[in-house]
């Protein structure tokens, strides 16, 4: 099995942290993974924000990169979700098509491609989960509040074969943490709020780190942490579940 | 007249936000609502059935509408109802005054309708000397208040219990300083009683029209939709085209559906059906259409109109809770209305498809399966394409798509960024990035992941 790992732009740049978490993981599982030099992003941050069209030299990288391998896999939903749902190419259609059907998000594809079922991990900490919305309610890699459907969560499982974890419940599951792409900035106000209640709901409950599949998420919380000068810290799933 | 505001969506919700316990109170009072609906539907092991069903009957509804609505105006006639098409709002408005003048009156009371909002009416008949009364509580308050209505199925949800006591003492002569809302709800009740009593003019919404039948429902839980058209000599229900139903049975999925998803509650307190006017009495449809066979035309966006109006997407909306209905300067606030308004006037709602995160959790509690959140990422495609997006944004994205479609430049521009960043803070962390504003920047790592991984692996 050969995976290609994509890793979004801006954990490129700012999470390397993260980007190795996931490379060391996978690698400790079995996998083959490759790292093609010449990816960039994937088009989402144009794209959401009106600018589909211009998303044909990202697109066309990312064939390019991406279509030999098996399996594409992302330590990110939402750019994951853009992937599946956006990409395509009118010179190769063809191929858009089956990377939609071969890119996973990272905790998908542990759980449902490679089925795994224990970790070696320690992390000894109270931890919150961030579920990020295109992870959760675009990707389903966990049940949502607003359905009526069985409890299920492919992060949270993952994250209950780490020793020593301490996860902390909240009081609203699965809101929005508000970064939203550009919205982070052209909706400023709201943003900042939606992201301040939610990191509140975290300290409430006494987690030490913020965890989730969306470094974007996290970043944007992490923002807030730190300008009211918290202790408590955002970390990637991949490092948690890479933890020794 | 109430006034319309003009500024965007971003900058009235800043406004909003400069009162963060009123900003904490409003979230809070709509979560709890969003909460009782959650609990009201894990009550139904069907649930998810049901809302595919009402999908799949409004459907069928906007595939054969032609149809539906002919059958409906045929039976609604043969059952003694005047029935009356309007192709927009002015038209709409001009049956409405028409029919207050036949019935020889200067004075109506009209129950919660928000095609009437979306119409202007109370400005149009108030601009023409007819008085009209809201009957509504919610929306009382908010007329009373001159406002317009922040929500569509709680009109007056943005104010507080002192707000409304002080608009009772100053308009209804009530004593100052009273908020017991009981004491608020009689003052209402005896200012209202006397409105219906007096009217013989009313004016109500319809939630569902039934094309087999040729009757039609209106739900309140207050009554008073009922008490204003039994009382009244002359009842107009004024409908949108996407009001009809197929036959009758089919209120058996709607009507479980609606108050479920709006308050929580199983059904509405009064579901009342319309059919044959008594003796003596008249009841007139108006049937109007307002942009809606434009949006019906539009493939992304013409399942916007299997809407039933039950606010569901308002009030889990973690935007709209964080910036009152009034930031989305429209009719119909809310996700559903930032789907709905660009089709009505894209450029003066060029903003609104743009005031969401696309979370989703409006498409997962609709009632009906509107895929919400799609259609504000479709809309945001359409509003650029047709050219209202600002030309800073339009650069901005140029220069974005340049960098991120060549490697070599993507890789120059992160390592500057994070050089800005690690050396030239200030340059990033001013008053210029909106970032900064009340967020830290991330750190600054020594190195990419492509470099570190250049360094690490490919050696």
């Amino acid at each position: 099995m050969k995976v290609g790992l994509f890793i979004p732009c801006y954990v490129d740049q700012f999470y390397p942290g993260a980007a190795i978490a996931t490379l060391k993981l996978l690698e400790k599982l079995g996998v083959e993974v490759f790292y093609p030099p010449k990816q960039t992003c994937c088009g989402q941050p144009m794209a959401n924000s009106g600018f589909e069209h211009l998303t044909t030299g990202c697109n066309e990288l990312f064939i390019e990169n991406f279509a030999a391998f098996d399996y594409i896999v992302a330590p990110s939903g939402s750019c994951v979700l853009h992937v599946r749902d956006h990409l395509h190419d009118d010179k190769n259609p063809g191929a858009a098509k089956v990377i939609s059907h071969k890119i996973y998000e990272l905790t998908a594809f542990l759980t449902d491609v490679l089925k795994v079922k224990r970790l070696d991990a320690k992390f000894p900490h109270r931890v919150g989960i961030h579920q990020s919305c295109h992870g959760q309610r675009g990707l389903h890699i966990s049940s949502m509040t607003e359905l009526v459907e069985p409890e299920f969560s492919k992060p949270l499982s993952l994250l209950q074969m780490v020793s020593g974890i301490d996860i902390v419940e909240l009081d609203r599951k699965d809101e929005c943490c508000g970064f939203g792409g550009t919205f982070c900035v052209t909706e400023e106000a709201v943003s900042v709020k939606m992201g301040k209640d939610r990191v509140a709901d975290h300290l409430e409950h006494g987690a030490e780190y913020i965890t989730g599949v969306d470094m974007s998420c996290l970043m944007h919380m992490e923002g807030i942490l730190k300008r009211q000068g918290s202790k408590v810290k955002v970390i990637h799933i991949a490092e948690i579940l890479n933890a020794r | 007249m109430i006034a319309r505001n003009k500024k965007e969506h971003a900058e009235l919700a800043q406004e909003f936000n400069r009162d963060e316990d009123r900003v904490n109170w409003h979230d809070e009072t709509l979560w709890w609502i969003r909460e009782k609906r959650d609990k009201s539907a894990h009550q139904i092991p069907e649930w998810e059935h049901l809302r595919e069903a009402a999908s799949q009957i409004k459907n069928n509804v906007l595939s054969n509408l032609h149809n539906y609505l002919l059958q409906f105006e045929k039976n609604a006639i043969s059952n003694g109802i005047e029935l009356h098409w309007a192709a927009n709002a002015d038209e709409h408005n001009r049956i409405v005054h028409r029919l207050i003048n036949e019935a020889n009156v200067v004075r109506m009371v009209k129950s919660k309708s928000m095609l009437t909002e979306e119409c202007g009416l109370n400005e149009y008949l108030a601009q023409h000397g007819i008085e009209v009364i809201d009957s509504d509580l919610g929306e009382r308050i908010v007329q009373l208040a001159e406002e317009p209505p922040s929500h569509i199925v709680l009109p007056c949800i943005h104010k507080k219990k002192e707000e409304i006591g002080e608009i009772f003492h100053k308009h209804l002569g009530i004593e100052a300083n009273i908020s017991d809302p009981q004491f608020l709800t009689e003052t209402a009740r005896q200012h209202l009683r006397g409105i219906f009593l007096t009217r013989k003019v009313a004016l109500t919404g319809v939630n569902f029209a039934v094309a087999e039948t040729g009757e039609f429902v209106v739900c309140t839980n207050e009554g008073n939709a009922d008490m204003g058209a039994h009382l009244a000599d002359v009842h107009i229900a004024s409908m949108g085209i996407e009001k009809i139903i197929p036959e009758r049975k089919h209120l058996g999925v709607f009507l479980r559906l609606l108050t479920r998803s709006a308050t929580g509650q199983p059904i509405t307190t009064y579901s009342s059906h319309f059919k044959t006017p008594r003796d003596g009495k008249k009841i007139h449809i108006i049937i109007v259409d307002n942009g809606r066979t434009v949006q019906l035309g539009r493939k992304d966006f013409r399942n916007s109109l299997k809407c039933i109006r039950c606010a569901a997407c308002f009030n889990t909306c973690p935007v709209y809770r964080r910036s009152g209905g009034h930031s989305y300067h429209t009719a119909i606030a809310g996700p559903i209305g930032s789907i709905l308004a660009p089709n009505l006037d894209m450029k003066k709602y060029a903003d609104l498809p743009f005031a969401s995160t696309l979370c989703g959790s409006c498409s997962n509690v609709c009632p009906v399966k509107i895929d919400i959140h799609e259609q504000l990422y479709k809309w945001r495609q359409v509003i650029v394409k047709n050219g209202y997006a600002s030309t800073t944004k339009k650069a901005g994205m140029q220069a974005m798509t340049w960098t991120l479609s060549s490697p070599f430049l993507y890789h120059l521009a992160g390592k500057a960024g994070r050089w800005v960043i690690k050396y030239a803070p200030f340059a990033v962390n001013n008053k210029l990035n909106p970032w900064y504003k009340h967020r830290d920047m991330p750190a600054s790592p020594e190195w990419s992941f492509s470099e570190w991984y250049q360094k690490n692996r490919q050696n």
